[in-house]
């Protein structure tokens, strides 16, 4: 009976010690997040008035700061609906560009290291300040006026060319539209993926290699066990790396429309429509998510 | 024929004579094996020099004097080689100030994200206790929730600062309020909290440090919930006998946490206080909204800032700003690119292991 009794009070002490331990995100969590959401959920839905060292005061007005921000915000909409099939575009292309470059940085070469580091390098340079500063001046349009000049010199812009001869062909215009698109946008694309490369490297590390030999003892080439071994191994962490990448993709400094809601906020401190607008952001930026883990998450029961 | 078999694997043999025996198989796999290495490494090479491409631009780009950039003849090697540029930039941006508050900023807040989020971590990997799946829950909702979308009642939060608001809520300074105003006003910013009750007054902590120490403390900083994430994947498989052999040898929480958990998982915590150290480095969001130029001279907040500075700064009369032409700016704001961007890569070029690698592991157990 008394050693019963002990053992309940060992796994309370021990619950006791467990929340001690994770009280300041607690704490963080109720105070920095959870009433700011609350608050600035009822701003999205009132007019926000600041009164100088009292806080601010909220008149309410429905649902009149979402239909500003949608119907009559110039820019909100035309950039949420481009950011975002940009968005859905560049996920796919980082999610198979990230997975093959983990794959040929997972094998055996003179210099992988340092193909590594600058593999890895991007995670660094563009994070925050960097890529927002280049975007807001231009900068892009100059370094593609580089690039361009660069292709010029040799006569022919090789992409637009193909562009061209392909649409001309009339044969799914729509996607090649997309396939270009991809393309275009690949130097943006090897700069986002460095996260998803480490994450799918480390999948493929975790891989016995008995496997591999066992299935080479009974006769599968290297093509076969890809698609037998590695891609079952690792494709629950496709899961990971998508809803990273879409996270990552919304959060953005040069995404334009959390540009758009700086500008609303900080310049015409209009608080109750740059709330709405990242209430809507956030909605459709959750909706995409679902959508995405859903299929992924069907996809790979399948596989395996 | 016994002897016929050692002469032939014998490596003296020249590789035609072998292949000639295989039936042509040892050539096939032999064209297979170098055909998949150039690919890859025509592949690898191309993707990496459009990684560094940029960046060899720019610095060659820095070095020019203004009249190379609009002569047409000067792409990529500057004709005049001057390294004036990079003064100009340094007056800009508050040099060696900017740089010293970014370098002890960015340390004190990682610092205090990495010994937060270190416990928070050990606490979900370690222990069980009531509702773990809902605050883990939480800590991945932190991961996905956009601090964008609660920038701006963090902006007011802080501005006038104070904790508990709710004693509006109990009838201090409510007089003439409804129920439904009271309960409002917990949450609005109306409300009455301690500080205000024993001083008479919230404090502005929007422009100071402590205020974003403050978070750094509580988990919400920049990508805290993933520092968390990560290293609870750590501490998770880390096996319970050391820890069941240390408490039987009597030691305590704090103890057996220093003792045997902190060695174990130094490489993990030390590559997310990299990220930390380097995220904080360029961040631009949260600097913006608590070390404001005015209060502190933080070097990414001058650097967004600095293109509107140079007008008055290339004058010689103070009052009548000049008009800098765009390929000036632009070269001048590669500069501080790079500036801000050589402590990191000296940083990454020392630590490179922690970072891949030990990152690498660390997921490896998964």
């Amino acid at each position: 009976m008394s050693r019963d009794r002990k053992l309940i009070t060992m796994q309370q002490r021990r619950a006791r010690t467990g929340y001690k331990l994770i009280l300041p995100f607690i704490i963080g969590f109720v105070l920095f997040m959870i009433k700011p959401m609350i608050q600035s959920l009822m701003m999205s839905f009132n007019n926000v008035k600041i009164i100088p060292g009292q806080g601010f005061q909220l008149t309410w007005m429905g649902l009149d700061n979402y239909h500003n921000a949608i119907a009559v915000d110039p820019y909100f909409n035309q950039y949420m609906v481009d950011e975002i099939s940009r968005m859905a575009i560049n996920t796919i292309a980082t999610l198979v560009l990230s997975f093959v470059i983990a794959v040929i940085l997972n094998q055996d070469f003179k210099g992988r290291t340092l193909a590594r580091a600058i593999f890895f390098l991007p995670v660094i340079l563009s994070s925050g300040v960097l890529p927002g500063i280049e975007k807001q001046n231009e900068f892009y349009n100059m370094m593609a006026g580089v690039a361009e000049s660069v292709e010029g010199a040799s006569g022919i812009n090789i992409s637009a060319q193909l562009q061209n001869m392909l649409s001309a062909s009339g044969a799914a215009s729509g996607f090649f539209d997309v396939i270009f698109q991809m393309i275009d946008a690949i130097y943006d694309i090897v700069m986002a993926s460095g996260i998803q490369i480490i994450v799918f490297l480390t999948g493929l590390q975790s891989i016995s290699p008995s496997l591999y030999e066992a299935a080479d003892v009974e006769g599968c080439t290297a093509w076969e066990s890809f698609w037998k071994i590695t891609f079952p191994m690792v494709s629950p962490l496709l899961l990971v790396n998508c809803i990273y990448t879409i996270v990552d993709f919304f959060m953005k400094n040069d995404n334009r429309v959390m540009e758009r809601i700086s500008t609303v906020m900080y310049s015409d401190f209009n608080f109750g429509v740059s709330s709405a607008m990242s209430w809507i952001y956030f909605g459709v930026a959750l909706v995409f998510i679902a959508i995405s883990s859903f299929i992924i998450s069907r996809a790979v029961k399948s596989a395996q | 024929m016994s002897k016929n078999n050692t002469v032939y694997i014998g490596k003296n043999k020249n590789f035609w004579d072998r292949n000639r025996r295989s039936g042509g198989y040892l050539l096939r796999k032999r064209a297979g094996q170098i055909a998949v290495s150039v690919t890859r490494a025509l592949l690898l090479f191309g993707l990496c020099f459009m990684i560094i491409q940029p960046m060899l631009t720019r610095f060659s780009m820095s070095l020019m004097e203004e009249k190379d950039l609009y002569d047409s003849t000067v792409i990529l090697l500057p004709r005049h080689v001057t390294l004036e540029n990079y003064v100009h930039v340094a007056n800009l941006n508050d040099l060696p100030r900017s740089m010293l508050n970014t370098l002890w900023v960015s340390l004190v807040i990682s610092l205090s994200q990495i010994v937060s989020c270190t416990l928070v971590a050990y606490g979900f990997a370690r222990y069980e206790f009531p509702l773990k799946k809902f605050w883990f829950a939480c800590v991945l909702a932190v991961i996905i929730i956009p601090p964008q979308t609660i920038q701006s009642a963090l902006y007011m939060n802080f501005a006038n600062f104070d904790i508990l608001r709710i004693f509006t809520l109990f009838g201090a300074n409510a007089e003439g309020l409804t129920f439904g105003q009271r309960i409002q006003s917990v949450f609005d910013g109306t409300g009455t909290g301690l500080i205000a009750l024993l001083t008479g007054k919230t404090i502005n902590l929007r422009a100071s440090v402590a205020a974003y120490i403050l978070m750094a403390l509580t988990c919400m900083g920049l990508k805290n919930g993933l520092y968390i994430y990560m290293m609870r994947q750590y501490f998770k498989n880390i096996p319970t006998s050391l820890e069941e052999a240390a408490y039987v040898d009597g030691c305590g929480t704090m103890h057996t946490f220093i003792k045997i958990m902190l060695p174990d998982a130094l490489p993990t915590i030390a590559s997310c206080f990299l990220f930390g150290f380097v995220w904080q480095w360029t961040d631009i969001f949260y600097t913006r909204l608590f070390l404001p130029s005015s209060s502190i001279s933080i070097y990414s907040n001058q650097m967004a800032g600095m293109v509107s500075r140079m007008g008055r700064y290339f004058s010689s009369d103070a009052s009548k700003p000049v008009i800098v032409p765009n390929a000036r700016q632009q070269q001048l704001i590669f500069i501080a690119v790079l500036i801000c961007a050589v402590p990191l890569i000296v940083l990454y070029i020392f630590t490179q292991r922690t970072f891949v690698e030990s990152l690498a592991m660390s997921g490896s157990k998964e």
